[in-house]
């Protein structure tokens, strides 16, 4: 394994001066003074209208009819939109949705009809002036009954709809994607295994909850040109799809520009195209006038992308000495009405259901199934936080039965750099043992603690995660760098400023090959104009894919500075160097150069005229070892994923044994950051993603009734943790493994911190108590059940 | 109805609908955006705003019910730069996305005002009103309790 950096990004010291520091935000001051715009503060001046949407009350439906007549006549009101003006289908991965509902509405919350009117306050009363007739079919609730025999059929065209050539729909079913993975002999390892394990595993569907809702503004020009200002995490897939969607009324890429200010939290929820699309469309009927869409809180969480539910269907096979020698793993996922983009959560499910360990016979089947409930789509942690419940409280279980500790268990099977993955390519290096080793460490494992209290018990529990990046084989990011007359740069990129600390990533990494300070470098949110493309700020990929734009693009302008540098003083590129923003030479010490001298005005030579000019750079990244074809009966033959992220959870909690409350007091959390460009960001997303991990497991879900419906669209019914509702202490634990292929080694790591979050607390509960829960969330009630039924058998 | 109020130390005298929220009105009709849009039904806190020295949600009051308040946002306790609590929070890295920044910067320093030294317990009350998705809020009370340390007995 190779810790070389690539690129010849390796500072002249050797020592790195930026990557690395805890950098403080560049926009600290942005957000904490007030300055930071969201979309939603934006003034757009007296012309701006208001867009309010009409939606289903069903969750299966035919429109019978649609009547805006009293709506068209109320006050204000400046134009209707209905399903008729705008027949056109779109979506991320497979085309399965329209605008606004054609002939069915397949959710409660679908969109039917659209009302824009010179006020929010009189879209709303209008909206409710229209009226709707349907036919109420039966609903299909969850993905066991949708897969039935004579289930009947949500979309009976799907073998019509467009989609990624790696997907595989099953015609006249409700699997709109089956992915398979065959490797090995699975019946032959289980009838030879020494123990083997089959149980069954239940997910519910969760919120982001991001603290932004989704708001939107969108003006088609006089001109014809359609300017989208949006809360979005993907400009350029969002100005793709709008496009795409909208190109029957002439609109092509160039006519479409998509602008994302900050974005008050993502999630997943952000990625790709969800209500965005009904405000570009409702705009193209007001020409000159922008339209603004803000979602509520309520269609926050009923209209927006869903976390999937999930029943997994697991069987271990394992021999005495600990070694795993098959996995069956059978996800039936509620993907929801539509699946443009879940399907692809289904998709990196079933490809990496094994988890991170070394499994020579394996049989995965992932379904994406239609149901009659909101679409589901990417959540932090795509579908990996969903499966892991499962499969590490299964691991917990079989070490207990073949007598093995299960921090040794997972260990001994753990898969490290070369093994091989389940669709044959080979794991990248990775630090897992590390990992668990300090995660182990950090929660004092084999030693067992008794609460000093006699009504509490304290338990521990420990569970590892991989993730991989999800997303097309050719996904891309690029970067444009300037200098400035001072020296200072500014870098255009369009990843998001999801919180992430993205912008101040970027600008450790220019400012380490270019050897300028972090304060002197700006990076600011995208403009799809002026900005080079990204494809989306989502899977964790954008330290890594756009941190290697960005590197490439300083390592342009640093061969330009030294080309200058060249052309007037003569020295060999190869013997300069930059150091404190300036020039330097290896064979002569006593040249230097200051940046800011030159970078613009470029330098003055001894007849009098000039060499240099503006230094302007661009990078671009995109990976070429990936490749999504493969088998469709057994998933080998291609390279989906371009690599691994690891790292393991280990909590200890105490629980009350008469109430079933569950107190967090120690949480620590190591994942395999490759290199951490900013240790504190590091920090930052190991504590925030194991809090909304935490939360997903002991109360989030949720709830709907026998109609669809969703009961607990708000805050108060769907609680998120508040400041109070955070373990007692915290580990943090960066492990640093180099990625090859890295911007100075470094790897993603947003999503992971949450995903080991569910069975971390699983193996902690029965740790303490003995009891094992089998499904999310596990709630107080559901413990205290749990503890009486233990109690009278 | 005429609405008299004073908003980071300067006076408005408005014309309001009666169901106008004094969210709406800060934002849309004064220009002062920090206080966000986040539930309307005082479940998020990111409507925070401190009116006659306590925190609001100005999402759950009536325009017309701060007739003859003084009302300041983080606007009006950034104009002669960070204060010391804000400094803390942008050295410590505290926000990730910021959405919910403006209230907590304003609970935070009611608490700072009235209990110049919390505990962490103090601090994490004083903010179970303002939910924060992506932090995990350590970070938001660390730098809390540093000013407190820092801050006069």
């Amino acid at each position: 394994m190779t810790t070389d950096y690539p690129f010849e990004a390796k500072p002249e010291s050797g020592e790195l001066k930026t990557v690395g520091t805890s950098a403080v935000r560049i926009d600290g001051l942005d957000k904490v003074s007030g300055a930071a715009e969201f979309v939603d503060d934006m003034d757009f001046g007296p012309g701006l209208l208001h867009a309010a949407i009409v939606e289903s009350p069903h969750a299966y439906a035919r429109i019978v009819s649609i009547d805006t007549s009293k709506a068209e006549a109320a006050k204000g009101v400046v134009r209707i939109a209905t399903g008729k003006d705008f027949p056109y289908k779109f979506g991320m991965y497979m085309e399965d949705r329209y605008i606004f509902a054609q002939d069915y509405v397949r959710f409660v919350g679908e969109q039917v009809a659209g009302v824009i009117a010179r006020s929010h306050r009189e879209a709303v009363q209008a909206a409710k002036l229209i009226e709707v007739e349907y036919e109420v079919l039966t609903p299909l609730l969850d993905p066991k009954s949708a897969v039935a025999d004579g289930a009947e059929l949500i979309h009976p065209d799907l073998e019509d709809y467009t989609h990624v050539p790696w997907f595989f729909p099953q015609t006249d079913t409700n699997i709109a994607h089956l992915r398979k993975i065959r490797k090995g002999d699975t019946e032959k390892a289980f009838a030879e295994a020494d123990y083997v394990l089959e149980d069954t595993y239940e997910v519910p569907r969760y919120a982001h909850c991001a603290i932004e809702p989704h708001v939107t503004v969108s003006k088609f020009d006089q001109a014809d040109r359609l300017t989208v200002w949006t809360a979005s995490q993907s400009p350029h897939t969002q100005r793709h799809l709008f496009a795409e969607a909208l190109a029957p009324l002439g609109l092509t890429h160039k006519d479409v520009r998509v602008i994302t200010p900050y974005v008050g939290g993502g999630f997943g929820g952000k990625a790709g195209v969800s209500m965005e699309i009904m405000g570009a469309a409702m705009a193209t009927l007001v020409k000159g006038r922008p339209v603004k869409l803000r979602w509520t809180r309520e269609q926050e969480f009923y209209n927006t992308y869903q976390r999937q539910g999930v029943v997994a269907e697991l069987k271990v096979g394992v021999m005495n000495d600990g070694t795993i020698t098959a996995v069956e793993h059978k996800l039936y996922w509620d993907a929801g009405a539509y699946v443009e983009y879940g399907a692809n959560v289904v998709n990196a499910a079933g490809l990496s259901a094994t988890g991170p360990y070394r499994v020579p016979n394996i049989t995965n089947d992932s379904l994406c199934i239609y149901t009659n409930l909101p679409p589901g789509g990417p959540y932090r942690g795509f579908g990996y936080s969903e499966f892991h419940f499962g499969l590490e409280s299964h691991m917990d279980r079989i070490a207990e039965a073949i007598g093995m500790d299960a921090v040794e268990f997972r260990r001994k099977n753990a898969i490290v750099e070369g093994d091989e993955l389940a669709y044959g390519a080979s794991m990248n290096p990775s630090g897992m043992l590390e990992a668990i080793d300090k995660t182990a460490a950090a929660i004092d494992w084999g030693v067992e603690e008794e609460s000093d209290n006699p009504n509490t018990v304290i338990g521990k529990g420990i569970a590892l995660f991989w993730k991989a990046p999800a997303m097309p084989p050719n996904s891309s990011s690029a970067s444009f760098l300037k200098f400035n007359e001072d020296g200072s740069i500014n870098i255009s990129v369009s990843g998001m400023e999801l919180g992430q600390g993205y912008l101040t990533v970027m600008a450790q990494i220019a400012g380490e090959v270019l050897s300028v300070p972090v304060e002197k470098i700006r990076v600011e949110t995208p403009d799809t104009d002026r900005n080079p493309y990204e494809w989306q700020t989502v899977a964790s990929h954008v330290t890594w894919s756009s941190g290697l734009a960005v590197e490439k693009a300083a390592i342009e302008a640093r061969g330009k500075i030294f080309d200058v540098i060249h052309q007037v003083y003569g020295y060999e590129d190869d013997s300069l160097y930059l150091e404190d923003e300036a020039v330097k030479c290896r064979t002569d010490e006593s040249f230097s150069k200051p940046l800011r001298d030159f970078v613009i005005d470029g330098i003055q030579t001894e007849d009098g005229t000039w060499r240099g000019g503006p230094i302007v750079a661009s990078g671009k990244f995109m990976p070429e070892f990936t490749n999504a074809n493969s088998d469709p009966e057994t998933g080998q033959g291609g390279h989906p994923n371009v690599h691994y992220t690891v790292g393991a959870t280990g909590v200890v909690l105490e629980i009350d044994k008469d109430t079933g409350r569950i107190w967090v007091r120690k949480a620590a959390l190591a994942v395999d950051a490759g290199r951490a460009i900013n240790p504190d960001l590091v920090n930052g997303q190991i504590t925030g993603g194991l809090v909304q991990g935490l939360a997903t497991v002991l109360y989030e879900d949720m709830r709907f009734d026998e109609n669809g419906k969703l009961l607990n669209p708000n805050f108060t019914d769907y609680k998120i943790p508040t400041a109070f509702d955070i373990p007692d202490e915290i580990i943090p634990i960066i492990v640093e493994v180099p990625q090859p292929d890295g911007p100075f080694g470094a790897r993603g790591v947003g999503e992971h911190t949450m995903i080991g979050a569910a069975p971390v607390i699983a193996n902690a509960v029965y740790n303490a108590l003995g009891v094992r829960i089998k499904s999310m969330p596990i709630t107080q009630e559901k413990v205290a059940m749990a503890i009486i039924e233990k109690s009278e058998t | 109805m005429n609405l008299t109020i004073k908003v980071n130390g300067e006076d408005w005298a408005l014309d309001v609908a009666p169901a106008d929220v004094l969210l709406d009105v800060l934002r849309e009709r004064i220009g002062v955006k920090s206080p966000k849009i986040g539930c309307e039904r005082g479940d998020c806190g990111s409507c925070t705003v401190i009116m006659d020295g306590r925190t609001v949600r100005s999402c759950l009051i009536l325009a017309v019910e701060a007739d003859g308040h003084e009302i300041t946002t983080v606007e009006g306790i950034s104009y002669d730069g960070m204060s010391e609590l804000q400094t803390l929070f942008i050295q410590n890295n505290s926000f990730q996305c910021g959405f919910c920044a403006p209230g907590i910067v304003l609970s935070a320093t009611e608490l700072l005002d009235n209990n110049p030294n919390p505990t962490r317990h103090d601090v994490q009350e004083a903010l179970a009103g303002n939910l924060c998705r992506c932090t995990g809020y350590e970070p938001i009370i660390d730098a809390v309790l540093a000013a407190g340390e820092g801050g006069s007995e």
